[in-house]
């Protein structure tokens, strides 16, 4: 029999390329290999489990023996993927087994940074990346009230308005100043913290948090500047990294993601790469719509048809229901210039270059109506 | 008129708002919308949304 294709990680990416896939090829076999539990979520909905009050099976699309029979995937759990031989084509697990492929598809994610902390209560500290981190962040709020989030990049500034959805006492530490300081430029920062701040988050602009101090009850968090906050728990929310150990250690060629061309392929003809862990044509973009693209496309090409594709310019929505926010980030290192209109929290910014071309926007409030007739503006990132 | 939502990201159709941006009228029921629709924030397709109540 030949050996059959072999999907790394159960998250978006994973499931929607078996899905994809089970719409051209219904008998080839597939081995989904995950290190999770296999349960089907969906992570953009992990930022708005408290203001909806769902516990962590209430996220749960699929079980592990639906998705068994639903795409015909051998899909095992608990299964740590240790090393890959791209040469003989196998890839060998923690269980000591080696298992053959034919075609091989990294979509195992990324990981978060550790949060930069020392002290007595790192107990107290938690990071919400997958399920079964959100399962054990929601244990841990039972019957507490105060939360500190570190970052306020795109998760924490989703958490500390669900958060305060959830009755939640939230306070945010960002060393930037602002929030979400690489997707808005500084008047659509200052719409969305000031929306925040009227709901009831309390922002430490400036100071790193450095210290997580074990209290009788609580744990105190001390900041840079000498401040000093008592909560119960601590998300951190410092940003994530796409896992490319395990495609590193293979040989395959690593930036900052796994490098695939337009088809998804990797440095090595049978090995494809796809959403948070891969880096396309020299994008790497941790957001669904290009995901779903990649799955598309990928899908096709493992089923025989060569297809590549298409990255648009894709908006991303931040889920921030004080204040809504779509932005496109300009390229980084872009020569241009920020032309902002603002009324209230409603921010309407858009960047130009020096050919006055639109490259990138920033909306809020109301503005975000406008975000897909700008995005039709922007050009095709390949 | 009712709202959908999307399962994987939380988009709303509504609707009585319809998509105009995509050539989706207001008032365009949810029967209506093509089925090669998909989400404008995350691209899944009209498979993946289920009705929100109102």
């Amino acid at each position: 029999m030949a050996a059959p294709i072999i999907i790394i990680g159960s998250g978006l990416a994973g499931f929607n390329t078996i899905k994809e896939f089970r719409r051209h090829d219904t008998t080839t076999p597939v081995v989904m290999l995950t290190a999770d539990d296999g349960q089907n979520y969906s992570k953009p909905m992990l930022s708005t489990g408290f203001t909806r009050n769902k516990a962590a099976d209430e996220l749960v699309m699929a079980t592990v023996d639906k998705l068994k029979e639903q795409f015909d995937v051998d899909l095992r759990t608990h299964t740590v993927v240790t090393g890959i031989d791209v040469d003989a084509k196998q890839v060998s697990l923690d269980n000591g087994d080696t298992l053959a492929y034919s075609k091989l598809v990294l979509a195992n994610g990324a990981k978060v940074f550790e949060p930069p902390l020392k002290g007595s209560g790192l107990d107290a500290v938690y990071t919400v990346n997958n399920l079964m981190d959100y399962r054990r962040f929601r244990e841990a709020l039972e019957g507490k009230k105060r939360v500190v989030i570190v970052g306020s990049g795109l998760i924490g500034t989703e958490f500390s308005n669900d958060l305060t959805n959830g009755d939640f006492q939230v306070h945010v530490v960002e060393p930037a100043g602002r929030c979400l300081p690489t997707f808005l430029p500084e008047e659509a920062s200052l719409a969305v913290s000031g929306a925040l701040s009227e709901l009831g988050v309390t922002f430490h602009f400036g100071p790193f948090a450095q210290e997580v101090e074990k209290l009788d009850h609580g744990v105190r968090v001390h900041l840079s500047d000498g401040a000093t906050i008592d909560a119960d728990v601590v998300l951190s929310a410092v940003g994530l990294q796409p896992n490319i150990d395990l495609a590193k250690a293979a040989g395959l060629e690593v930036n900052r993601g796994v490098k695939v061309d337009k088809f998804l392929r990797a440095s090595h003809p049978d090995v494809f790469a796809l959403g948070d862990c891969a880096e396309v044509e020299g994008h790497v973009l941790l957001y669904v719509l290009p995901l779903m693209a990649a799955a598309r496309a990928l899908a096709s090409t493992l089923a025989g048809t060569e297809t590549a594709v298409k990255y648009p310019a894709m908006p991303i929505t931040i889920k921030v229901p004080a204040c809504a926010v779509a932005c496109a980030p300009p390229p980084l290192g872009l020569e241009g210039r920020w032309e902002v209109e603002q009324d209230g929290h409603h921010v309407k910014a858009l960047y130009y270059d020096t050919q006055d071309q639109l490259r990138g926007f920033a909306l809020t409030g109301d503005a975000v109506k406008e975000r897909m007739a700008l995005g039709k503006q922007l050009p095709d990132l390949f | 008129m009712k709202k959908w939502e999307c399962v994987v990201c939380g988009f709303i159709y509504d609707e009585a708002e319809g998509w105009p941006e995509d050539g989706i009228p207001a008032g365009t029921a949810w029967a209506d919308v093509p089925d090669d629709w998909v989400c404008p924030d995350c691209g899944v397709t009209k498979d993946d949304f289920e009705m929100v109540e109102i």
